[in-house]
């Protein structure tokens, strides 16, 4: 999908003469970059030119905004499991980048961010769209680079997709001045990259896994948390042959969810303040906790007076300050997720002893307590409306959100089945993530049915992205569930605030239709429940871009819920 | 509790920002930084006196210490025989009449007059924390100038010994 080259210039002496910019390009394609989201500017136009001249098949997306580009990468970066390719320019094109820099950091993404500099000899003068992005980056990167010599961008290149995509990965940033860019380069360093303070633990200590394995046999109410860490080290078959061997029950973070199959007996959905009362109580009740590459975040763990009590904890994570940072832990495993559970199923000849009791307790509060919802006769609610997505398409899609209550909704009935289909802003709660992070996973996976679920307050924070789907005819499916309103705003506001509903409704906004008809996208607004079941099957399946405002009841909440401040135990709204 | 901490570090741009960064974004209070050039090429060595509330922030600090990518090494010094050292310069109001005195006080510091004006002094002294502090507080009443401290620099002693007897080679017990 190459943009046509209008001119092509003769090699010259001077074009044969490598620049700066030539020898990143030289480096990106020597990482097999297939796709960079970019937006160009004047810090970068050595670099853009390079690109332009560049006989590599690069596929440059060019987004509206760069937080869209960004956006887009971590949804690439998410599904395709590989570094997503960052480009922008210095000033304003890089602090637009900072949102999703941040969001990356929390969630755990691999990108490379390269952002182009105000040159070396004004560097620090208040320059014309000069900003210190390696003072601002720092707190949010894995690690940022300003190059000072074109010698060093290939090593510097080679070690920024090391450091991002191993370990823990995160977003790293490489700040490239225009000088340096534009510049003639007569040397590189091609020598293999060293670096001395960095070396992440990959495969965990076998003598940790036999203790996990005594425990284990021991429990009598054992229970396994997922995290994104089982996703990021490709450890879902063997956490399903090891739960099914020995019959563990198993619950999800958020971002871990697709982990382990939604449907799965053994599944007892997310756990955590919209978590299910289930999954809740067994936190609270069993007595080891595995927990598999998840960092006890706040929003799982809800008051941590009250989290896990009486369980011994086990925490497998490649990232060894996360272990004991929120929840004190008795066996330690700093270990790939996926190379840990390698080597559980090596090491472990038994499970749990006797836990008979423990699962059929488990199994009668599955059946009791389901989650719920309203179905009131007139209008539709968003949680109806995100079972009948999945119902229509099977459950076979990519699904991306925002942040609020359609995000916790299609995390509670979009059930996934495979990894790497639930991409989401968990860490950070980035409204305007979900649309933009879509059009990184239609791209990373052509084939997929790719759906944005989003809200009618986040998807206006990006929505200029719809010129991607124009332009490249890529058949996103975008369902706003359209409450008016800032949702789980109004529903704090609601709870907590006497309903004070400050700031949250939003009933002046644009005919999403008519906006979807403006970039030539096919547009449906739905307001019935009868016209939403009728016209689903068909817009799924519809070969192209979607926009579907799907008209929710405003009044609806998620539940259950566990306020604020409470431990995980204390649910509201458990049952109708 | 006050801890000791050294870090070995590649001398790159940005990296004090990093460290510091970090610990004020943990919320550490800084007491005292010191950061020079060691014996290898590229290779730096800041030593810190940091404030931490319990055994956990402070197993937190140094785990996220020891994940930026240009720190090479972590070492908490609080717990073993040490050796750690501060330099001070201090400026006192002084004129011809008071020189020998001060002279009597410092000499038992080892501490050096390292400037003298008509009407200031100024002296040098290296040791301990607490010998700075002593000294400083024995010139106070000739009316102090000024002082620069150059915070706490450290390493371990050659020879570590037997657990039982740290505390009284150990500064922070």
């Amino acid at each position: 999908m190459k943009t046509e080259k209008t001119v092509t210039p003769k090699k010259s002496a001077a074009a044969s003469m490598q620049t700066g910019a030539d020898v990143l390009v030289e480096a990106l394609i020597e990482q097999q970059v297939e796709t960079i989201f970019g937006y160009p500017g004047g810090a970068v136009l050595p670099i853009y030119d390079a690109l332009y001249r560049s006989e590599a098949e690069f596929e440059h997306i060019l987004t509206r905004h760069e937080q869209g580009a960004i956006h887009a990468a971590e949804g690439y970066a998410r599904v395709k499991r590989k570094a997503g390719v960052v480009l922008a320019t210095s000033g304003p094109g890089a602090t637009n980048l900072v949102t999703g820099i941040a969001d990356a950091m929390m969630d755990s993404l691999p990108l490379v961010v390269i952002t182009g500099q105000v040159a070396t000899n004004v560097t620090g003068t208040d320059a014309f769209q000069e900003a210190d992005f390696m003072g601002i980056t720092t707190p949010i990167t894995k690690h940022n680079y300003q190059v000072q010599s074109s010698y060093d961008i290939p090593r510097i290149i080679k070690e920024a997709f090391h450091i991002a995509s191993t370990g823990r990965p995160g977003p790293v940033v490489v700040d490239i001045p225009k000088d340096i860019s534009a510049k003639p380069c007569f040397e590189t360093d091609q020598s293999p990259f060293h670096l001395p303070g960095y070396h992440p633990t990959f495969k965990p200590n076998p003598i940790q896994i036999k203790k996990l394995g005594e425990a284990l046999k021991k429990a009598k109410k054992p229970l396994i948390l997922t995290g994104a860490g089982v996703l990021h080290g490709g450890g879902s078959d063997t956490l399903k042959k090891l739960v099914e061997r020995f019959d563990i029950p198993v619950t999800s973070t958020l971002l871990g969810l697709g982990a382990f199959p939604g449907d799965h007996p053994l599944f007892l959905g997310m756990a955590g303040m919209h978590g299910t009362y289930t999954s809740n109580m067994a936190i609270t009740d069993c007595d080891l906790l595995i927990n598999i590459g998840a960092r006890f975040d706040d929003r799982l763990t809800g008051n941590l007076e009250h989290f896990a009590k009486n369980a011994v904890v086990a925490h497998i994570d490649v990232d060894p300050a996360e272990i004991g940072k929120n929840v004190p832990t008795h066996i330690p495993i700093v270990s790939d997720a996926g190379a840990a559970l390698q080597e559980m199923e090596r090491q472990l000849e038994s499970g749990p002893e006797d836990h008979q009791a423990w699962l059929e307790e488990l199994h009668y509060n599955k059946d009791a307590y389901p989650l719920w919802f309203n179905n009131p006769p007139e209008g539709m609610t968003a949680q109806w409306a995100v079972k009948k997505i999945y119902e229509a398409t099977d459950g076979d899609a990519i699904v991306t959100t925002d942040v609020g209550q359609h995000q916790m909704w299609a995390a509670q009935y979009f059930q996934f089945t495979r990894p790497d289909r639930w991409v989401t802003s968990g860490g950070l709660g980035t409204m305007g993530f979900g649309f933009p992070a879509a059009i990184g996973c239609q791209l990373a996976c052509p084939e997929e049915n790719v759906i944005a679920i989003v809200g009618d307050g986040g998807f206006q924070m990006t929505l200029q992205e719809l010129s991607v789907l124009q332009e490249r005819n890529l058949p996103v499916k975008i369902v706003i569930l359209n409450n008016q309103a800032l949702g789980m705003v109004r529903q704090w506001q609601e709870e907590f605030y006497e309903e004070r509903y400050s700031e949250s409704l939003v009933s002046c906004q644009p005919d999403f239709v008519k906006l979807a008809d403006s970039y030539s996208i096919r547009g449906v607004k739905i307001e019935s429940q009868k016209d939403f079941e009728e016209q689903i099957g068909e817009l799924m399946s519809y070969n192209g871009p979607v926009l579907i405002d799907a008209r929710v009841i405003q009044q609806e909440n998620v539940f259950p819920m566990v306020p604020p401040g409470r431990g995980i135990n204390d649910m509201v709204g458990v049952k109708p | 509790m006050k801890r000791i901490i050294t870090l070995v570090v590649q001398n790159r741009s940005g990296v004090l920002n990093r460290v510091t960064g970090l610990m004020h974004k943990r919320q550490f209070n800084i007491e005292s930084i010191s950061v020079g050039r060691t014996e290898q090429e590229g290779i730096s060595k800041m030593t810190f006196v940091v404030d931490v509330e319990d055994h956990r922030k402070l197993e937190q600090l140094t785990k996220q210490l020891n994940k930026q990518i240009d720190v090479l090494k972590v070492t908490d010094l609080s717990e073993k025989a040490i050796v750690a050292r501060e330099l001070a310069l201090i400026k006192i109001v002084s004129n011809a009449g008071v020189r020998n005195e001060v002279q009597g006080i410092i000499e038992p510091f080892r501490a050096s007059v390292i400037d003298v004006s008509k009407d200031s002094l100024s002296v040098q002294v290296t040791g301990k924390p607490e010998k700075i502090e002593a000294l400083i507080n024995l010139l106070r009443p000739y009316g102090i100038k000024d002082t620069a401290r150059t915070g706490l620099t450290a390493f371990s002693r050659g020879s570590q010994p037997q657990s039982a007897e740290l505390t009284q080679y150990s500064l922070l017990k």
